[in-house]
């Protein structure tokens, strides 16, 4: 499967990274040589091969329902670019509304 | 001053029980060879002596008011840098984390410090540990003790580099394709990746939730074996870490090989030889063989006819899984944050964009790609099964044998920027190591010889299975005893002759 530069934008927004022009061209070279090499695995025949989503057969790992103490508030707020030390700071993302 | 980096760590905890030396002077041991060296090697992104001196006098109280020292007191350990200490910053090697104090420490790390070792320094990585060559760490590469014109191997480089230095006894690593076992192969060091959820990964910043996994870095088998004593068992804090009981692995070295079985696997997938090591590297094989079969075990072959399609499966798992746990670094909780943006998803977007190095965003864009709609089932879902075909291979073998030997990498350290042009060139380094965390085994890397073209270090991995890391020590024990092969870098021998007569 060859992949191109639309396809390089697309996955940049998904994985929410702005991109510049120069990045998209090369990394649409870069990814379409390693897709080369790992598209063996679909030449592979795996029909009704379980998939392993994990190493060990582990199941559920539970503990007892007990209060422990976890994070404060200061730490979690502790390397926040922006807070008010109760909460952390973004852009509004509420407004008067769109634009039409 | 007192120079004890040539010492165990075992050497270091006995010699501070009998009085010979304090657990001071082994931290101002470790800080004169770091000021000596690392400024050529740059195996450190930051030294943390008010820790270290800190803990080297609980340990020397402890020992004034007649206690017993614990198993590693006084041991000068290198750290990670994906690794959170209270009192560091965990950068990850990377820009996106220049800033982060950990507010909590890492499991692994605090059990290490809780057995009396002495925290150094937070160690170089190749950014959020994707590479195997520490080139890609925002904050410059580290460079191998062997040769400074080379790589140490990654992503865990700065903790071989530091062990291969002789300016910490021990280091913890991460492995999630091979960055404990390759570095190590490439420092000479030996490196161990225990089971997968032999440690507690809690603490360490994820790449492949899968596939991670701490364990140490040392000079002898018997010195990382210790430290998997301290390290190993499982943690309320990661629901994934083995409730298997904990072995006391450092009483396994020492125990010999006899009757045990030894399998040779004969079809790891060729590679390009570009130095001329690759037919030296594989005669380590066959020579360990031979020692094997000389002290006392049974050797035979064995195939993993899927193992060579492990590479191929880990290039999708291994970003796929990254992608999903970086999403994490978004501009609002932690991290760099964009200047001005007009909105969440600029800062998002520019944040990320700007934070993260280039290896970095070759990653996540592989592994989400691999799991955005139209392509999930083709290449994730294909990946999943052919993982599951690798851990029936590795299922098989050890029906019959206890021990499976592999060369370590397929070369010797490269020069940098060699690999830079081929991220696939660079990737194939992992080839015989990526499968063992695939299937979540355990193996070590043991410093095996060095390339006669070269004078680089070779390493020879051993596999074991899953919670046998005695019997993977007890073999690596015997191997390395039967070589006989201590390797101390050019750099740390000249440094070591112009003290002479001191």
């Amino acid at each position: 499967m060859a992949i191109t530069e639309s396809d390089v934008r697309h996955v940049a927004l998904l994985a929410r990274l702005a991109l510049s022009d120069e990045q998209v061209s090369t990394l649409t070279a870069e990814l379409g040589a390693v897709l080369g090499h790992i598209d063996e695995l679909q030449r592979l025949d795996l029909e009704g091969v379980q998939p392993t989503a994990h190493p060990l057969a582990m199941t559920n790992n539970t503990r007892a329902d007990v209060v422990v103490p976890g994070l404060t508030r200061e730490m979690a707020l502790k390397n926040a670019p922006a807070s008010d030390g109760r909460a952390f700071l973004i852009p509004a993302i509420t407004g008067a509304g769109e634009e039409s | 001053m007192l120079d004890l980096s040539a010492l165990s760590a075992r050497e270091v905890r006995d010699g501070i029980a009998a009085g010979e030396f304090s657990a001071r002077e082994a931290a101002e041991s470790a800080y004169a060879r770091i000021e000596a060296l690392d400024g050529d090697v740059h195996a450190f992104l930051q030294l943390t002596p008010e820790l270290a001196f800190a803990a080297a006098e609980r340990v020397d109280a402890a020992r004034a008011a007649g206690e017993d020292p614990p198993p590693l007191a006084g041991v000068p350990v290198g750290i990670k840098d994906n690794m959170n200490l209270i009192g560091t910053r965990t950068t990850c090697g990377s820009r996106i984390l220049g800033n982060y104090k950990s507010v909590y420490d890492c499991t692994a790390v605090r059990r290490l410090l809780d057995a009396g070792a002495l925290p150094i320094g937070k160690c170089n990585m190749d950014e959020f540990a994707f590479g195997s060559s520490t080139e890609n760490s925002a904050y410059g590469p580290t460079r191998n003790p062997w040769d400074l014109e080379r790589v140490p191997g990654g992503s865990s480089g700065g903790s071989a580099a530091s062990v291969a230095a002789g300016m910490v006894t021990l280091s913890l690593g991460s492995d999630t394709g091979g960055s404990i076992r390759q570095p190590g192969a490439l420092t000479g060091t030996v490196g161990l990746k225990p089971t997968y959820g032999r440690v507690s990964r809690y603490g360490v910043v994820a790449f492949g939730s899968s596939l991670d996994q701490i364990g140490p870095f040392g000079t002898s088998v018997a010195d990382v074996a210790l430290a998997l004593d301290a390290i190993a068992g499982a943690d309320t804090m990661d629901a994934t870490s083995s409730p298997e009981p904990v072995e006391r692995y450092s009483a396994a070295v020492g125990l010999g090989v006899q009757g045990l079985r030894v399998g040779i696997v004969r079809d790891m997938p060729g590679v390009p030889d570009t130095d001329g090591c690759l037919n030296e590297i594989a005669h380590v094989v066959d020579r360990a063989a031979e020692t094997f079969a000389a002290l006392g075990a049974e050797v035979g072959d064995v195939t993993l006819p899927s193992a060579r399609h492990g590479l191929a499966a880990y290039y999708i798992i291994g970003p796929a899984e990254a992608s999903s746990n970086l999403a994490r670094f978004d501009g609002i909780r932690y991290g760099v944050r964009a200047e001005d943006p007009t909105d969440v998803l600029d800062l998002y977007m520019r944040s990320r964009a700007e934070g993260f190095g280039p290896e970095t965003i070759r990653r996540i864009m592989l592994g989400t790609y691999a799991l955005s709609a139209g392509y999930y089932d083709a290449y994730y879902g294909q990946a999943q099964k052919a993982r599951t075909r690798i851990i029936e291979d590795f299922r098989a073998a050890f029906e019959h044998y206890d021990v499976l030997l592999t060369p370590t990498t397929p070369e010797v350290a490269f020069r940098f920027g060699e690999k830079a042009a081929d991220p696939y060139m660079m990737y194939l380094n992992d080839v015989y190591t990526i499968p063992v965390n695939l299937a979540g085994n355990c193996a070590v890397s043991v410093p095996a010889g060095l390339c006669s073209s070269t004078g680089m270090p070779m390493g020879l991995q051993l596999i074991g299975d899953y919670f046998a890391e005695s019997t993977l020590l007890r073999a690596a024990a015997a191997y390395e005893q039967a070589v006989h092969f201590d390797p101390v870098p050019p750099l740390v021998r000249s440094l070591v002759g112009a003290k002479g007569g001191e």
